[in-house]
């Protein structure tokens, strides 16, 4: 297996607690080039065929080619400047066999059909030489071949066609604003990536996609420097498969919340969010630090969306599940006894959770997956039982399915595919309730609000979340700012603790644009959508300390 | 060839510096072979090897910069590449606090580079992962591990004459083993430049005993424990820290160097006066890298340069120094210190074994997972206890644990510092077993 060269750019113009370094993979180029068009489909498909070929004739019983062009365009500012602007471009072939029942994998940036024979040839040659330590053969769940068809994220502006002047007078006016609201100082980047992707699978698919991501984000910080002390608050954007018109700010797409406060949906508003942002940071200054004990959580999309990610979505991934991740992110306690009993109450009767890479505007909407197999929806937990995994074509028989989930991933061509998490979002309430109908009927409570600091242990049982903004409510009222705040619950009692959802109408999805997984390890982009949603008695602690 | 020799990497470097037309112009050029082989559940999941040899150029006009990299080295690339940068670096916004390039610098003689690291081979690997899984399937466990072994060079130079050229090697291996009733886990984790210092069979013979014995583990109260973390478990926090002492944030009060006021708390006592902390590049255990301002123990990549040299940290307890990108230091008219590339936490000649023999009550930690800011202004981290967690009575370890979750600043942390036994290497740094009153556990966790 070749692997790209992973440059990780630290601690430019990121956000303390978001981020602690950002991969950028390939060559840097101009950001003129990135327009430029790749390969085109014909030549693609004749280069795969040649793999196809090669990998056939040197015994491998399966083969998929994926031809991948990654690009990405990053864009860093601090305060009145430009810290730096990332154009980059990774181009290269990556071939996966199946020979003596075991996976075999090369890769290579020579992009001939000379370069791709002996790629092919590589990956055979690894497999062969692997097997000598396998148990049991590769079996795949059976794919049929779609032919020759194409997918493209449906964006209404291309990012990498805005020119860098735009984006970066956007972030000056964002950066701006935040200074004049009370901001010491501001951090705010732009993320676009590009993937163009061409699948071919010796059971005869031919699939070429063009998608699109792109996360705008930013930090402030609110500084007393008589009292010592700064606050910090994020943008409460979401990283989306989308372009450029995410940054329109549509009014369409914006939710009033209680306290004057705007959830965003499908269309954000940088430079309102960063005015909101500083006022708020300014307020955290003073805030009132929480009293821990037990209360009843009302928790925004923008933040339930990590608590989805990290107590259902990554417990419920199969590999994990069987140990193959056990040295790294480890294990998972959702284990296959508690599936099969068809009763393990993961939540309450409240909680329904859908695996999906279809929902539009998401980071994990896809046409196919990484093996050529269609983009689909499968519940993982009904009505509060776990009632299904996250698979993969190779995983698929030990659940008892008779196709692959269609979530196989790679972050580069040069990185091999494997299991990684679909869209895994909470189905909405069907009855009629606003977030301000849902803060009525709370005695003691924390409404809570955006990404914050995120911690659970390697079977997912023991998490701790923080958040960006907390209000305290009071007998169905919001009375003040609380500061310090963080939960601690266990992921089955807490998602027992669900007891109201609000309907569709508040539906936003959140978003993680690095997630990582697996040594070597690789990042990839996945949506949770929820409605605001309530959780009762839950230990809250205080995360005040004195140093 | 991805790893060039220090006159082959002059030679390309002296060649791209001759098309430049730019004010500035800096080159780095990296080359590395990365081999690796993963398991588990008993069995090998991925291995393999990749080469690369990648050449950065930077061109510089008044305070615009542009970056372009490739890796092709046919004279018309280059020029290309050449051209590219300078492209880029004109279409730039000017940088404010673009700091003009250093002229030639005198970087130490560092061995960080082993034959017998640069000499391996998949079939070395395979057997290396073979002597790890075997004596787990003996014994009826279940092995999970990861070995990654990178052979390279960095080289810098720029058009104001400065040329650095470094060769490395390192070798990371980590190994969970866990029974298979999934009652129990152990790990180990270790990491050399040499690779003949590496025995996987013997470390994994420590998580193979530590899984063995964490099984049936008790649950005990969570609240203030005296804790002796083992290096594996104390240098995660204790790097958090490390990488939390930029001076400009300091500076700007948004760290917890910032102080009641403004200014820094540079100069004041913050730890235990037993706290001693430095960096130093020549270590023969942990040899850095010669150039630093960024790049990791690998140097070169994104370095501006800097010579690294060795640099007191924390002495006494009192904050000895504080880190600079160039901008900063010169408005500060400051010596630009760069960040470590490893540090060393001095501490003493006791062993692992001698910490536990002298504690009455007390949790042995074996590792932290997961471990996340809470809040900057007082480094308040949390995270969990994993594969491996016991209890101590009257010296001696009694009976497993169940893990617990942290709530815990490593500021607070050396400040309640009992004792620190003999430092060994742990990610690049050289950490003692620290033994800590009052370490602050918030919760149980179920996870094994």
């Amino acid at each position: 297996m070749k692997r790209r060269d992973f440059m990780q750019m630290s601690g430019l113009g990121i956000g303390a607690l978001m981020l602690p370094s950002v991969p950028v993979l390939g060559s840097i180029v101009s950001s003129e080039h990135l327009l430029e068009p790749g390969v085109d489909v014909a030549i693609k498909k004749k280069l795969a065929d040649i793999a196809l070929n090669a990998a056939k004739n040197k015994g491998a019983s399966y083969t998929d080619v994926r031809i991948g062009r990654y690009l990405q365009q990053y864009v860093f500012t601090r305060e009145k400047q430009v810290q730096n602007i990332v154009n980059a471009e990774s181009y290269g072939v990556g071939i996966r066999v199946i020979a003596n029942g075991t996976w075999g994998f090369s890769a290579t940036s020579d992009v001939t059909p000379e370069g791709i024979a002996k790629c092919a040839e590589t990956a055979v040659s690894i497999a062969k030489a692997n097997s000598k330590f396998q148990k049991e053969p590769v079996e795949l769940a059976p794919q049929k071949g779609v032919g020759e068809v194409s997918w493209k994220t449906p964006v209404k502006k291309n990012a990498f066609e805005i020119a860098p002047k735009e984006k970066i007078d956007l972030l000056m006016k964002v950066n701006s604003r935040a200074m004049e609201n009370g901001a010491g100082f501001v951090t705010s980047n732009l993320f676009f990536i590009n993937e163009q992707k061409y699948f071919a699978s010796s059971d005869g698919s031919y699939i070429d996609q063009d998608i699109h991501r792109i996360w705008p984000t930013f930090t402030v910080t609110a500084i007393d420097k008589a009292a010592g002390k700064f606050k910090t608050r994020d943008a409460i954007s979401s990283p989306m498969g989308m372009g450029y018109e995410y940054l329109d700010g549509l009014a369409s797409e914006k939710i009033a919340g209680p306290n004057g406060l705007v959830g965003y949906r499908n269309s954000y508003d940088m430079v309102e969010d960063a005015i909101t942002a500083a006022k708020q940071a300014k307020e955290k200054l003073t805030t009132k630090s929480v009293l821990p004990g037990k209360y009843d959580l009302v928790l925004d999309p923008n933040h339930l969306g990590l608590t989805i990610h990290e107590s259902v979505g990554h417990p419920t991934e199969l590999d994990r599940v069987l140990g193959y991740e056990a040295n790294y992110a480890g294990t998972s306690f959702a284990t296959l006894d508690k599936w099969q009993s068809k009763n393990f109450n993961y939540g309450s009767k409240h909680v329904n959770i859908v695996a999906d890479r279809l929902q539009p505007h998401t980071l994990g909407a896809v046409g196919y997956d990484d093996e050529g197999v269609p983009a689909k929806e499968w519940n993982i937990i009904k009505d509060g039982i776990l009632v299904n995994y996250q698979a993969i074509r190779d995983q698929a028989k030990i659940i008892g399915e008779k196709e692959s989930h269609g979530c196989c991933y790679a972050d580069n061509w040069d990185s091999v595919q494997f299991q990684r998490m679909p869209n895994i979002s909470l189905k909405p309430g069907i009855e009629k309730r606003s977030v301000l109908d849902m803060i009525k009927g709370v005695e003691k409570g924390i409404y809570i609000i955006g990404r914050g600091s995120y911690s659970i242990d390697q079977q997912r049982y023991n998490f701790q979340f923080g958040g960006q903004v907390f209000y305290e409510i009071k007998k169905g009222e919001i009375v003040g700012m609380l500061d310090d705040v963080a939960y601690q619950s266990n992921t089955q009692e807490f998602w027992n603790s669900c007891s109201q959802l609000c309907d569709k109408d508040d539906y936003r999805t959140f978003g993680s644009f690095f997630d990582g997984k697996g040594q070597p390890s690789q990042v990839s982009a996945v949506s949770h959508g929820s409605a605001t949603t309530r959780f009762d008695g839950v230990n809250v602690i205080n995360t005040a300390r004195k140093i | 060839m991805a790893v060039l020799s220090k006159e082959e990497a002059k030679q390309i470097m002296d060649k791209v510096l001759a098309f430049s037309k730019s004010d500035e112009m800096s080159v780095g050029l990296t080359g590395s072979r990365v081999g690796n082989i993963r398991y588990a559940r008993n069995s090998v999941s991925t291995s393999g090897e990749a080469t690369n040899l990648g050449l950065s150029v930077t061109s510089v006009y008044g305070k615009k910069s542009g970056t372009a990299t490739i890796n092709e080295f046919d004279d018309k690339s280059l020029e290309k590449t050449v051209r590219r940068a300078e492209e880029i670096a004109q279409l730039a916004p000017e940088n404010p606090e673009y700091v003009p390039m250093l002229g030639p610098q005198n970087y130490l003689d560092i061995n960080s580079f082993a034959e017998s690291t640069a000499a391996i081979n998949p079939d070395f690997r395979a057997e290396a992962a073979f002597k790890s899984i075997d004596p787990c399937v003996k014994k009826d466990l279940t092995s999970a591990g990861y070995w990654e072994d990178r052979t390279g060079f960095s080289a810098l130079a720029n058009s104001k004459g400065l040329f650095g050229y470094n060769k490395a090697t390192s070798v990371d291996f980590s190994i969970t083993v866990r029974t298979n009733d999934g009652l129990g886990s152990g790990y180990a984790a270790r990491d050399y430049n040499d690779v003949s210092k590496l025995d996987t069979a013997l470390a994994t013979e420590v998580a193979i005993q530590k899984a063995q014995a964490s099984s049936k583990a008790r649950a005990l109260e969570p609240g203030k424990y005296t804790v002796i973390l083992e290096p594996t478990a104390a240098v995660d926090l204790l790097q958090n820290m490390m990488g939390s002492m930029d001076a400009r944030n300091a500076d700007e009060g948004r760290s917890f160097l910032g102080k009641k006021g403004g200014g820094t708390r540079l100069g004041e006592k913050l730890f235990d006066e037993r706290v001693n902390i430095y960096s130093d590049p020549q270590n023969l255990e942990i040899p850095g890298s010669p150039f630093g301002g960024g790049g990791g123990r690998f140097g070169g990549g994104g370095s501006d340069g800097r010579a690294q040299e060795k640099v007191v940290w924390v002495e006494n307890g009192v904050v000895k120094n504080m880190y600079y990108s160039r901008y900063w230091a010169e408005k500060k008219g400051v010596k630009a210190i760069a960040p470590p590339s490893g540090f060393i936490f001095a501490g003493g000649t006791e062993s692992l074994a001698d910490l536990i023999k002298g504690t009455e009550k007390g949790i042995l930690v074996t590792r932290l997972w997961y471990i996340r800011a809470v809040d900057p202004q007082t480094l308040l981290y949390t995270g969990l206890t994993r594969d491996g967690t016991f209890y101590i009575e009257n010296g001696q370890i009694k009976y497993p644990v169940k893990n617990f979750r942290f709530n815990e600043s490593p500021v607070i942390m050396l400040n309640n510092l009992e004792a620190a036994g003999k430092p060994m290497r742990a990610s690049g740094n050289l950490i003692p077993p620290l033994k800590i009153r009052d370490f602050t556990f918030t919760s149980l966790s179920d996870a094994v």
